[in-house]
């Protein structure tokens, strides 16, 4: 069966499947705690009733987009300067590398030390998680343009600034790209954890209360599913943007 | 019919001077570590290129050929001689003369249509559009002004970087084996088109090429050089009207006799007693 229905129909019957073996395996074991998939989508309808639902997703949102959009208008450029700068990369890329595998949640205490309970907390490590991934991306990039290119624009006589518009950035933005993607997820993942902490709304935030103030795993997975479908949805949004023929040219999985 | 394009007029006085003066010159690159040893590449190199002049440079791999046209680009300095342009001494690249690469130089994230316009120099919108469109069509690529490079087989690419130099209006092109990556019936289609490019433009043209048959059929002279460290061997005029057949006898004579010069005969045999290439 070879049909255009395909790539909709086998990941549907999965999803299918898979709830009904959830279904199932909660009715079989009797267990009273853990949420069959109805109550989960009550719990989805009861959280959007009482208005935090849309509360809390905007509430994450909001830390992920400005924390990453900080991290992009810092990392790029400074990406791009040690790309190119062999003086600018000696000087910052060992400081970086070891910033770079220390997790964002470990930076927690130090977040609520300097920020308190606010959004500036999750805000500061969404950031962070952001920052190295996608100034490496940028650094990486630079490095790795053909000569070509670059001998090509001087020969035409492009220096300067304007080397850098015509040519570097964008002979370096496919791989630049990939690290914004990264990066996102990496900062998707990051927010949950630090709402479980540090502040008192959004999709973490709501895991943890649900667990704290009654057990409702309902909702608890209620959040869950929330977070993935709404990772989906950001990743797609990047993904959108590979496919501009400015940069497919550059993403090997064309 | 191509449209003509307002170009300023080149004063077509004879000139004694060369357009390129290429004296003494010598290139060694410097060992990597301790343990190797100076490359020595060239060797003495001199040659005269007069304005409007096509010069093929041919020699074995890794000659040393690509590097006396480097440094004949401004991207290499050479360890000694001198190395004139229009009577100057070549302190690097110069958008009057324009480097064609093998590898491809064409911007992939640029537009055919922008690649091109890349290289004019002009400020004026429209004649920079008349310029872009002129050189478009010249190449025979109207139509694909929109297309991205990825788009494009390898000899459209080859001819968007040539329609690109173009558009720049230099005094000289040096092209690096320009079409060694293609296939042979588009690299045969490229030769006849540049031939008839150049006829039309006659800019100084500086192209190196390992194909002995394709430097007979492009060039007003040919320069064969040895193996490393690099000499010229010979400097052989091509005496044959264009467009050329390369199974003209005076054709065969003189793709024969470089081959001789490199040390082979034709059917590719090393002659006996011959100098090592």
């Amino acid at each position: 069966m070879k049909s255009r229905l395909e790539p909709v129909l086998l990941p549907l019957a999965v999803a299918v499947l898979f709830v009904l073996g959830w279904h199932f395996a909660v009715k079989w074991t009797g267990s009273d705690i853990f949420p069959t998939p109805e109550m989960v989508v009550t719990g989805t309808v009861e959280l959007a009733r009482k208005g935090v639902l849309l509360k809390y997703v905007v509430a994450s949102l909001f830390r992920v987009s400005t924390g990453y959009l900080l991290a992009v208008f810092l990392g790029i450029p400074l990406g791009l300067l040690m790309g190119w700068f062999g003086r600018a990369r000696l000087a910052f890329n060992p400081a970086i590398q070891v910033l770079r595998p220390i997790s964002p949640i470990a930076w927690i205490p130090i977040a609520i030390l300097w920020f308190g309970v606010s959004d500036l907390a999750p805000i500061f490590l969404i950031f962070l998680a952001s920052l190295f991934p996608i100034t490496t991306a940028a650094m990486a990039a630079v490095q790795n343009i053909q000569l070509v290119y670059i001998r090509a624009a001087r020969n035409f006589g492009i220096t300067g600034l304007a080397l850098f518009k015509k040519v570097v950035l964008p002979a370096a933005l496919p791989q630049i790209l990939t690290g914004l993607r990264l990066a996102l997820g990496v900062a998707w993942l990051v927010v949950v954890a630090a709402e479980m902490i540090a502040v008192n709304s959004g999709l973490g935030y709501l895991i943890i209360d649900a667990r704290n103030a009654g057990k409702r795993y309902d909702l608890v997975v209620a959040g869950m599913v929330l977070i993935g479908l709404i990772g989906l949805a950001l990743d797609f949004l990047v993904r959108r943007m590979e496919n501009l023929d400015q940069v497919r040219w550059g993403l090997s999985r064309n | 019919m191509v449209a003509s394009v307002p170009r300023p007029e080149v004063a077509r006085i004879v000139s004694t001077r060369p357009k390129i003066s290429i004296r003494a010159v010598w290139m060694t690159f410097p060992a990597k570590d301790r343990s190797a040893q100076d490359v020595h590449v060239l060797e003495d190199i001199n040659l005269d290129v007069r304005e409007g002049e096509f010069i093929c440079l041919v020699g074995p791999s890794g000659c040393g050929k690509s590097t006396l046209l480097n440094i004949a680009g401004g991207f290499l300095t050479a360890t000694e001689g001198e190395m004139r342009v229009d009577d100057r001494p070549v302190s690097g690249p110069d958008p009057k003369r324009i480097f064609i690469f093998q590898e491809n130089g064409v911007f992939p994230w640029m537009t055919v249509e922008e690649n091109v316009a890349f290289g004019v120099k002009r400020s004026n919108e429209r004649e920079r559009q008349e310029l872009t469109r002129h050189y478009i069509e010249m190449v025979g690529l109207t139509g694909f002004d929109r297309a991205y490079p990825q788009e494009l087989s390898g000899g459209m690419k080859q001819r968007v970087e040539i329609a690109r130099a173009l558009a720049a209006e230099p005094d000289v092109l040096f092209m690096d084996e320009p079409f060694g990556a293609l296939d042979y019936l588009t690299r045969l289609r490229l030769r006849h088109e540049l031939t008839q490019i150049w006829q039309r433009e006659r800019r100084t043209v500086l192209f190196v090429t390992h194909d002995v048959e394709e430097a007979v059929q492009l060039a007003d002279r040919v320069v064969v050089m040895g193996k490393r460290p690099s000499r010229i061997r010979a400097i052989l005029p091509v005496p044959a009207a264009r467009p050329r057949d390369l199974d003209d006898p005076g054709c065969r004579e003189l793709r024969d006799e470089i081959f001789g010069i490199m040390g082979l005969d034709h059917h590719g045999q090393r002659i006996a007693g011959a100098a090592a290439g």
